[in-house]
């Protein structure tokens, strides 16, 4: 064990993440020499950007001067509708990812249930809200219900999935604790899963709650109902004092349910 | 009143954790178990109510083979054992009360102890055994709110409202100090001494095992190599509980310090304690 003091190395640099110098080398060169060709690649036409400028000052000058009261009652019953859309698609959503949340977590259900549910999950989640909305627009028309059903869609695929990994986060020991106390099997839910995994739920529901808010204002461009709609239509006439006024609502409300919710969370922990 | 007939149990991986080992318990009789870690002591006791299922061998309680039950009556079966954890396993975001309430679950219906509307009976017990292991004020606490002494004794009372026959308690002392851990086995063995309670307790601390249980088994790559009164753990014994781990062969170059070397462990705790 006695080495002399100059048979010690004298520096140290931590191992690289990928050994090989020649690919480690490669690997940058190439990320950089495709980033250098994509941007190329872009044709900007500065004339038009320049005309653009107007138009986009324009849009932000009316900022400067919305008018809530010119189309007011548009945009309180767009506001109404948003919101019904908002909550019932959350409570729906929430309805339905509690138990496919339970069913997709791996240590709770069997691997048939499992994968199942994994998969509802994997379909919910591979589709971007537009496009979802534009098929229940087809399916059930215009107006609200098709937004609804959207809305409720995709929290299914994130309230289930980030449900379902906070359960296979726990920790065991406590529900073993239960279970060996010869609890059933809701009894043991009931007292050693849903005491541990409350709070996130709770944390998740409201934030989803205003995801879906922001959301409902987004599917409403294609027909789906709601605040969006609302949007739209402004848009489609050129009444930029207008959609600067639903603009600012929907930001407003987006800020307070942020606010509120992050109290709320803070208070449930 | 237990009894283990060559029990194994044989891990997906290929760990052998338990090689035929076999136990007879009588009521009342508080036995520690020992062993290196990874001798397979917490396979064991979980065996005994399948909360691992053991690959081969037969639990006897009172008569009737626990390995063959079906779900039903092994959750009954299981109310009859309490268990007594390491890292206390309190359900930290329920108050003390419900952690104690939950070791009445296998008794009552899912709506009452969802509504929290246990019979008054077991509300009764629940004060009472939370006033005898000393936390009558802590009902509404939650349970990550107290020490880990006060934890373990929720622990316990929680195995205690069961009205088991047997504890199996695993590493009651692990996290706890030196102080603490004395209060807590002396606590463990005075209370199955009332109830007439018999219990494995796996233990680390060999002093502690020698000081509070009747009876020593030592454990070792899953076999029994020692099973006798608490006054026989020699120098041999503990050589061969605990031979093959590496704190013995460091101490090998001198002789005398390795004989002393199985003991030193336990005179430490007992200076801590003093």
């Amino acid at each position: 064990m006695n080495r002399s003091g100059e048979a010690y190395p004298d520096s140290w640099r931590p191992p690289p993440f990928i050994k090989n110098p020649v690919r480690r080398w490669l690997l940058v060169l190439g990320i950089i020499v495709y980033l250098m060709l994509a941007i190329g690649s872009l044709e900007v036409n500065w004339m038009r950007v320049y005309e653009g400028l107007d138009r986009g000052a324009k849009f932000v000058l009316a900022f400067t001067d919305p008018n809530f009261s010119k189309r007011w009652t548009d945009i309180s019953e767009g506001l109404l509708e948003s919101l019904m859309m908002t909550v019932t698609s959350t409570v729906i959503g929430i309805g339905i990812s509690i138990p496919i949340g339970l069913g997709a977590s791996k240590n709770l259900a069997p691997l048939p249930v499992y994968l199942f549910c994994r998969g509802i999950i994997a379909l919910s989640r591979s589709f971007q809200e537009i496009i979802i909305a534009i098929l229940f627009v087809a399916i059930f028309g215009f107006g609200p219900l098709a937004g609804i059903l959207t809305l409720s869609f995709a929290t299914i695929g994130f309230l289930s999935k980030l449900l379902a990994e906070d359960i296979e986060d726990i920790d065991p020991s406590q529900a073993e604790a239960v279970k060996a106390t010869g609890a059933r099997w809701w009894q043991w839910l009931n007292y050693s899963i849903q005491p541990q995994v409350m709070p996130r739920l709770i944390g998740l529901s409201l934030y989803r709650l205003d995801i879906n808010f922001r959301e409902s204002a987004v599917v409403g461009l294609v027909g789906a109902g709601g605040i969006g709609a609302t949007l739209n239509t402004a848009f489609d006439r050129y009444e930029f004092d207008t959609a600067a006024a639903i603009l600012i609502t929907i930001i407003a409300i987006v800020m307070l349910m942020e606010y509120l919710s992050g109290h709320i969370r803070a208070w449930i922990q | 009143m237990l009894e283990l007939q060559d029990l194994s149990k044989k891990y997906n991986t290929g760990d052998e954790a338990l090689k035929g080992v076999s136990l007879s318990i009588p009521k009342g009789q508080v036995l520690a178990l020992i062993g290196p870690s990874g001798a397979g002591k917490s396979t064991l006791i979980r065996c005994i109510n399948r909360l691992i299922e053991p690959t081969s061998g037969k639990v006897l309680h009172n008569g009737e083979d626990v390995t063959l039950m079906n779900s039903r009556r092994l959750r009954r079966t299981r109310r009859k054992m309490g268990m007594i954890f390491q890292e206390y396993a309190l359900v930290e975001r329920l108050t003390v009360m419900e952690n104690v309430l939950s070791g009445r679950l296998g008794y009552v219906g899912f709506w009452r102890s969802y509504f929290r509307k246990f019979p008054q009976a077991d509300f009764k017990e629940a004060f009472r055994l939370l006033a005898r292991v000393g936390l009558e004020e802590m009902a509404d606490k939650r349970a990550d709110e107290l020490s880990g002494g006060q934890r373990q004794r929720v622990g316990i009372a929680r195995a205690l409202i069961q009205n088991p026959e047997i504890l199996l308690v695993d590493e009651p002392t692990a996290s706890l100090d030196p102080k603490t851990s004395r209060q807590i086995m002396r606590l463990i063995t005075e209370l199955c001494e009332e109830r007439q309670l018999a219990a494995i307790i796996n233990i680390h601390d060999v002093g502690l095992a020698e000081m509070f249980a009747q009876r020593i088994v030592g454990l070792q790559k899953g076999a029994t190599v020692y099973d006798g009164p608490n006054n026989g753990l020699n120098p041999e014994v503990l050589t061969k509980i605990y031979g093959e781990e590496d704190w013995t062969k460091k101490k090998k170059g001198t002789q005398n310090e390795d004989s002393e070397a199985s003991s030193g462990s336990e005179k430490e705790v007992m200076e801590g304690i003093v």
